[in-house]
């Protein structure tokens, strides 16, 4: 596997694309903290970009990677190679190389910036912690979908769609259930309604630390008393880890099954 | 043996391809694996390789069966139908890439020789033609010492030197004592290469024989006849 992962990791290091996607993070570290003068503030803004668009690139490399590399991936399955260490390589090798561009784009700016010297530094790990998490999420789920569906145009859609549903709609249906429902007693299921995408409890688990969950007002108590707890923090971190773990599975179920 | 098949079956969705394959391939021969499009060639070859999944049936490979196993393709050259390489890398770095995966011992340098691939081992493979691709093809395969050989198509897009070539090669592999399984619609090739016929029909084995029992039992003058009219009386049985 770890020769897969070798060649993928390469393969995409070297690829024009990687570069694009970490010099935006770097522009966008060095812009914001240029403007804000802050770390905190920087911070949460680098926040509302990210939870939106690491998911995005995420999903659309995974699927984009998955077709480009059907023919190197015909090529290796005729190889003495475990089917598992083909895709998982592959994986690893995609979402390992778009982790790295996030986690070196934005430390560099931050690092110069004298982030080690301010206070500011857990939340900032922790919004790369996420970042990363929402990466291995986000590449696994789009490799679920594309190794899927064999025809192009349909597994984009899918992907395209989940991204979409997990960053926009499901937000909009979360609202509106709280607004329906408003007569009831809802903390238990805004929590668990929360814990059910990677991308609400990341934005949650972020705002929380970042000492801002007053402007939540009553929930936001709730959100503080459960997420703001040791507890509630390795719970939350056990979600993403399960979110991350579950399709990769997945992945390797199907990959056992599939014929080429 | 080196290969045994017992009642292999696959179906894509509703689509039967391979309906109850009984076969055994000795060591040491040539065979070819023919039969119409579509007639499950490519699907047997690739259930042997385990790129395909049966959906009953046994593989053995020497031996040994092949069921969640891949160490067995270690022992196998494959030659895949149509060279889709990834288009970026440069035919040195494929080469390279799949010596290092393979971790075998290989002749490369021979091969590229032989074929003379040397000006374009610094070019990227999206940039060759079909016939040059092929050759690469045909040297990643044969660069490697295994006793089994599979070649789907080998001789898609070649020109007349890179063919006789090629069927030297093959031969210098038999004299080895190598098995080689070829398909092709080059009846002539198949004439010229292989000791034993295999022939599929609708996902069966229609025949299996030498080019003699071939000739004897459809009554035809020549190989090429032969293969056509059992195509026919296939499609009336």
């Amino acid at each position: 596997m770890l020769k897969i992962l070798k060649y993928s990791f390469y393969d995409l290091i070297r690829s024009r694309w990687s570069y694009i996607y970490f010099l935006f993070y770097l522009t966008l570290g060095f812009v914001l903290l240029f403007l804000n003068n802050d770390v905190s503030k920087a911070v949460i803004t680098l926040m509302n970009v990210i939870i939106v668009l690491i998911p995005l690139i995420g999903t659309i490399f995974g699927v984009m990677y998955y077709y480009n590399s059907r023919e190197f991936t015909e090529l290796l399955l005729a190889q003495p190679i475990k089917r598992s260490s083909i895709f998982m390589g592959q994986y690893f090798g995609v979402a390992g190389s778009l982790a790295l561009s996030l986690v070196l784009g934005l430390g560099i700016p931050f690092v110069l910036y004298g982030l080690l010297r301010s206070n500011a530094i857990f939340d900032f790990s922790l919004l790369l912690v996420t970042g990363a998490f929402l990466t291995f999420i986000f590449v696994a789920l789009s490799f679920v979908i594309a190794i899927s569906n064999e025809n192009k145009i349909k597994g984009f859609g899918y992907a395209v769609l989940l991204w979409l549903f997990l960053a926009v709609v499901y937000d909009g249906l979360f609202l509106m259930s709280l607004i329906v429902f408003e007569e009831y007693p809802l903390d238990t299921f805004s929590l668990v309604a929360t814990m059910l995408n990677p991308i609400d409890l990341s934005r949650i688990l972020i705002l929380l630390k970042l000492d801002i969950s007053a402007l939540l007002g009553y929930t936001g108590a709730i959100f503080k008393k459960f997420f703001g707890t040791d507890l509630g923090f390795l719970v939350s971190m056990g979600i993403l880890l399960l979110w991350t773990v579950v399709p990769i599975l997945g992945l390797g179920h199907k990959a056992k099954r599939k014929d080429f | 043996m080196t290969i045994e098949i017992k009642d292999l079956h696959k179906n894509f969705g509703k689509n039967q391809i391979l309906k109850g394959i009984d076969l055994t391939i000795d060591e040491g021969h040539i065979y070819a694996i023919l039969g119409p499009n579509g007639s499950g060639k490519t699907t047997l070859i690739k259930s042997i390789l385990g790129m395909v999944i049966p959906n009953k049936g046994l593989i053995a490979v020497l031996d040994k069966p092949i069921k969640k196993d891949w160490r067995y393709r270690k022992k196998i050259d494959y030659l895949p139908q149509i060279a889709n390489f990834p288009p970026n890398i440069k035919v040195k770095e494929l080469i390279h890439m799949i010596k290092d995966l393979r971790n075998s011992p290989s002749a490369e340098g021979e091969l590229i020789a032989l074929f003379g691939l040397e000006p374009f081992l610094n070019k990227k493979l999206s940039t060759l033609s079909g016939g040059t691709k092929q050759k690469v093809n045909i040297v990643l395969t044969f660069m490697f010492d295994s006793p089994l050989i599979i070649l789907d198509e080998p001789t898609t897009g070649l020109d007349p030197m890179a063919l006789i070539r090629l069927k030297e090669l093959i031969q210098r592999e038999k004299a080895q004592g190598k098995t080689i399984l070829i398909t092709s619609h080059i009846m002539q090739f198949v004439e010229e290469m292989a000791d034993k016929i295999l022939y599929l029909l609708e996902g069966e084995i229609y025949f299996k024989g030498n080019i003699g029992e071939l000739l004897e039992q459809t009554g035809e003058p020549d190989f090429e006849h032969a293969i056509a009219a059992l195509t026919t009386t296939g499609s009336h049985a």
